[in-house]
């Protein structure tokens, strides 16, 4: 081709596929396979049979029959079966089928005069010459045929056509009669060469005759190894299985045949012979049952070993086990950093890195190797060994107790030992299903006591991982090139800001919010020993001067401590949290210390909760990622996370049902409430009847009278919510974990103690079931609120059984349209990773290709990267006014300016998917992929 | 043509390159012609373009100007090829 393909020494220009012909099979074959028979008494291989030496070694000593060679040597050969009869090869039936319908029944000729046959190639021809790639050719070769099969009578002989079907999965028919493999062989065998050109195929590589075996190539034992169980019996494997049945039938086809048998028995076999050669090659061939073990399982032959996830392709081409690796179950440690992972003993001491010994470091490791693979330090802790020492000609030597000291001796410049892990070393840490770049993260390595993997909680959000039984995989670097680019490039904070949404996604999760709650809210302050033991948690020695003297005592705010791990020039305006919601004055937003005001690196003012720390809506944590680096946002990150941990464990904090607890009265209030809306559904079920509902525009009666219905209940609910939350202040539990953002909702307190609400399908309110009515404990026809799905009951007080029936119903729709969106985004996934796996952004900023032709002129048009983006954006002018100007905008002004700026998107939009998603994706896809 | 497809609002501004020009730019982003995304001679936009400035032969190459999100306006190239 032309320069264009810079950096790319060798391309392929074609790949060609031919079918074997018998002479062929023969000529490759090795040895011709006569019987079933595979090993005899003294299980040695019987020759002739199916595991016949002349295939190949799989058993270590022996020597091949056809090359010498041993096991690793001897590649294996292929050897064949002569089929007594011919049978069809269920791959090349449509083929098959679409040869025999466009060429005479007589003479074999292509059904189309000579003139129409020339202008197809010379069709054929162009297209080739515009380079039309094969698809392309495809087409014409299609419609040549298309057009052949329409003729009734052949225009070279003159024979009348009969009418081909195929029964599935192999059986041909003309006319009804059926047509046996060797008629339909003969038939192929007289198409004329120049005619198969004009239908696509190549006949000096490919004869059509060729699709109906005489003869079965038998693949390599290497192929199809035997496996030797532990009670010493053999166990073949499923191909070794099919091809006995194969011989078996072929033998007593040929006996049953020569001995002159009834044509009867002699179809039967046949007919079973091609069973057999059908399943050997797809054991899911539709229409006949598939071939099975005694135990019931069916058998995996040639179809099944490629297709689908666990086939060749996709689990053994593009994807890989590999070295090096480990994978344990995973659980929580708040005192580790971000950047950091517990790696257990019993895995370090399994996992290595190889070093290289120079004379810098020989007689280093000389004194690694001399320890032998499981050395303790001074204190009986965990110290690294040696478990190889690699030899300069690649022979590898195992380190034991025993050799130790022998084999460190021999450790010269040259050699290389794999060293087992130590504090400090970089892995990459996986979770699946692997979605994001942020799925697989490089931290350092602290070996630790006990079995599981360990990390810092914030961190679970990347991964989307929780400890209720995950299990994570971790990998070991083996070059220097490699830890570098991970250190650089893949380290957990460099990942603190998504380029999903320009963010963080990386900070506190629930108690580390709660935790920053109770340590900054109001005037919450601490004695001596509470700061002492806050402090001790970070690395903070001296104790700042305290805030308030009440009483002779001395206490210390919590806004002070926490303004300690601020950089000293920070400033920074924002809304907390717990800020009610809608249009509030700045003096209501101070009375709830929800406007968080940081100058010069000290909270004035305000609660620090998600909105400052939390991952996907941590202001603070944003800002210094953007503006103080990583390294600043990875301590910060580190040390507010256990400050509000050391806050929490100091004040102690709980939850339970009594949380949701409300005085009788209110209680009656939401009965009146809801009774109220009910009534009124009523009234509007009876004015709908009488035929007095006024109609909105666009709407049916009916759905005006449903949408109404929906509004009153819906607005039943929350009022529900609002008189239930009256009694649900800010010392709740429950309340502090909804309001600042650590776990839960107000929606979801307003429903364990409320009402929970009208349930609904697919938006509306429920109507299926029976006939006219959702249920039979309601008339026909009611359209009432009650027997419509609204569910008067709180969570806490109970439901009653309708109102369980419906909630069910509803609860059901989540479900599977959660099980339904992740499979097919799972599934989309896939595809868009296959389609944009190569391309990459190269140095002038354009995007291209391996072939390095352009994609993208710029990335993304404007080549911003979206990660160091602000909300998307390139810029972000407000912050920068303030920072070159000094000047604080007032913060009102500037949140809704932000709001217009932002695309559309609302904080909804962009934070809602990840954090309140449950449920595992698992990868599944539509069965059928081609 | 019943209609020009360049009106429509979703499709952005597509302008025959000078050949000169198309050199200078090639030279500048330091790329081969075959390196350019494509646009096919028998594209709706080709047609239109056709119309204006009179046969367009492979090879030759058409500036799009998009107004863009994220980078207000955006260029790109693509080269002209058969059918
Ligand atoms: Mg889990
Ligand atoms: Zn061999
Ligand atoms: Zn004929």
């Amino acid at each position: 081709m032309m320069s264009s393909m810079r950096g790319v020494t060798k391309r392929i220009a074609s790949i060609k596929f031919a079918l074997l012909s018998p002479d062929e099979i023969r000529r490759m074959s090795a040895t011709k396979i006569i019987t079933a028979d595979t090993y005899d008494d003294d299980g040695f291989p019987i020759d002739m049979g199916l595991m016949d030496s002349h295939l190949g070694v799989i058993e270590p000593g022996l020597r091949c029959k056809t090359c010498g060679g041993k096991v690793d040597d001897c590649p294996g050969h292929f050897g064949h079966i002569d089929l007594a009869m011919p049978v069809i090869h269920v791959g090349y039936v449509k083929d098959i089928k679409k040869l025999l319908q466009a060429t005479c029944r007589k003479c074999g000729r292509l059904l189309l005069t000579r003139q129409q046959a020339m202008e197809y190639i010379a069709e054929m021809e162009q297209v080739e010459e515009l380079g039309g790639d094969v698809t392309e050719v495809g087409y014409v070769t299609k419609e040549t045929a298309r057009e052949a099969q329409k003729r009734q009578r052949c225009p070279h002989c003159g024979e009348e056509q009969g009418k081909i079907t195929l029964d599935k999965p192999t059986t041909f028919r003309e006319d009804g009669h059926k047509l046996t493999p060797k008629e339909v062989r003969e038939r192929l065998e007289r198409i004329p060469n120049e005619d198969l050109r004009v239908l696509g195929m190549n006949p000096e590589v490919a004869r059509p005759e060729w699709m109906v075996l005489t003869a079965l190539l038998v693949p390599p034992v290497t192929v199809r190894p035997s496996i030797t169980l532990e009670s010493g019996d053999r166990s073949e494997d499923d191909l070794t299985h099919k091809l006995v049945d194969v011989l078996r039938i072929n033998q007593r086809l040929r006996e049953n045949r020569d001995a002159g048998a009834p044509q009867l028995i002699v179809e039967d076999l046949w007919e079973l012979l091609q069973y057999h050669v059908t399943t050997y090659f797809d054991n899911q061939t539709s229409g006949i049952p598939p071939a099975r073990h005694r135990s019931g399982r069916p058998l995996k032959t040639l179809v099944q070993r490629l297709k689908g996830k666990e086939g060749r392709f996709r689990s053994n081409l593009s994807g890989k086990r590999v070295n090096f690796s480990a994978r344990t179950v995973i659980s929580p440690d708040p005192i580790l950093s971000i950047n950091e992972v517990g790696v257990p003993v019993e895995a370090a001491r399994e996992l290595t890195v190889p070093v290289h010994v120079q004379s810098y470091n020989q007689e280093l490791v000389k004194t690694w190797v001399k320890r032998g693979p499981t050395p303790l330090g001074a204190f009986g802790e965990y110290a690294p060994g040696v478990n190889y020492v690699i030899r300069p000609d690649g022979r590898r030597i195992r380190v034991t107790e025993k050799n130790a000291e022998v084999v460190a001796e021999a450790v010269e410049i040259g050699y290389t030992v794999e060293r087992q892990l130590v504090d400090g070393d970089i892995v990459l840490f996986n979770r699946q299903p692997s979605l994001h770049r942020m799925s697989m993260m490089a931290h350092e390595v602290r070996v630790m006591p006990h079995k599981t993997f360990r990390f810092n909680l914030a961190v679970c959000p990347p991964y989307n991982a929780d400890f209720d039984g995950d299990e994570m995989n971790l990998h070991v670097l083996q070059s220097e090139e490699a830890r570098a680019e991970a250190r650089v490039l893949m380290r957990v904070q460099e990942h603190i800001l998504s380029p999903r949404f320009g963010g963080p996604v990386i900070g506190g999760i629930h108690d580390h919010i709660t935790g920053s709650f109770l340590l900054t809210h109001k005037e919450s302050k601490f004695t001596r020993e509470e700061v002492t033991y806050i402090l001790s948690k970070i690395d903070i020695r001296d104790l700042p001067p305290p805030d308030v003297k009440k009483g002779g005592k001395e206490f210390w705010s919590g806004k002070a401590l926490f303004s300690a791990i601020l950089p000293k020039d920070l400033s920074m305006t924002f809304k907390s949290s717990i800020a009610p919601k809608g249009d509030i004055g700045l003096k209501e937003l101070k009375e709830e210390d929800s406007l968080v005001v940081i100058k010069d690196g000290v909270v004035a003012s305000g609660t620090i909760d998600e909105n400052a720390v939390g991952a996907f809506k941590g202001k603070i944590v944003d800002k210094l990622a953007r503006d103080y680096g990583p390294d600043a946002a990875r301590e910060f990150i580190d040390k507010a996370t256990k400050m509000a941990i050391g806050a929490i464990m100091i004040r102690g904090f709980t939850t339970g049902i009594d949380d949701e607890d409300i005085p009788e009265e209110a209680k009656k209030q939401i009965a009146d409430v809801l009774k109220a809306a009910i009534e009124k559904v009523e009234g509007l079920v009876e004015s709908y009847k009488r035929g007095e509902l006024e109609q909105m525009p666009g709407r049916s009666l009916e759905e005006t009278l449903e949408v109404e219905a929906m509004k009153i209940l819906g607005r039943a609910r929350d009022q529900a919510g609002q008189i239930a939350g009256k009694h649900l202040g800010i010392e709740n539990s429950a309340v502090i974990m909804a309001r600042s953002g650590a776990r839960g909702s107000m929606l979801n307190l307003s429903q364990m103690a409320g009402s929970i609400g009208q349930q609904a399908v697919r938006g509306e309110r429920l109507s299926r079931g029976y006939w006219n009515r959702t249920l039979p404990h309601f008339k026909k026809g009611d359209l009432g609120a009650e027997a419509k799905g609204f569910v008067k009951s709180s969570y806490k007080s109970g439901l009653h059984p309708t109102e369980y029936f419906f909630h069910a119903m509803g609860g059901r729709e989540g479900l599977v349209d959660t099980a339904v969106r992740t499979s097919r985004s799972g599934y989309m996934q896939r595809r868009l990773i296959n389609a944009l796996e190569d391309l990459k952004v190269k140095e002038d900023g354009t995007v291209r290709n391996t072939a390095d032709t352009i994609i993208q002129f710029k990335f993304g048009e404007d080549g911003v990267d979206p990660s160091r983006s602000v909300q998307g954006r390139a810029v972000d002018i407000d912050d920068i006014l303030q920072e070159v100007l000094g000047e604080e905008p007032s913060w009102k002004e500037r949140l809704r300016e932000q709001e217009m700026a932002s695309y559309g998107l609302t904080e909804k939009d962009m934070y809602v998917e990840i954090s309140e998603e449950e449920v595992e994706v698992e990868e599944e896809e539509p069965p059928s992929e081609e | 043509m019943r209609f020009n497809v360049l009106e429509h609002q979703l499709v952005p501004e597509h302008r025959l390159v000078a050949e000169e020009e198309a050199e200078r730019v090639l030279k500048a982003m330091k790329i081969t012609r075959d390196q350019l995304p494509k646009i096919r001679k028998s594209d709706p936009v080709i047609q239109v373009l056709e119309k204006i400035e009179g046969p367009i032969e492979e090879g030759r190459i058409v500036r799009v100007t998009r107004v863009s999100g994220t980078a207000g306006v955006s260029e790109a190239y693509r080269l002209v090829i058969g059918r």
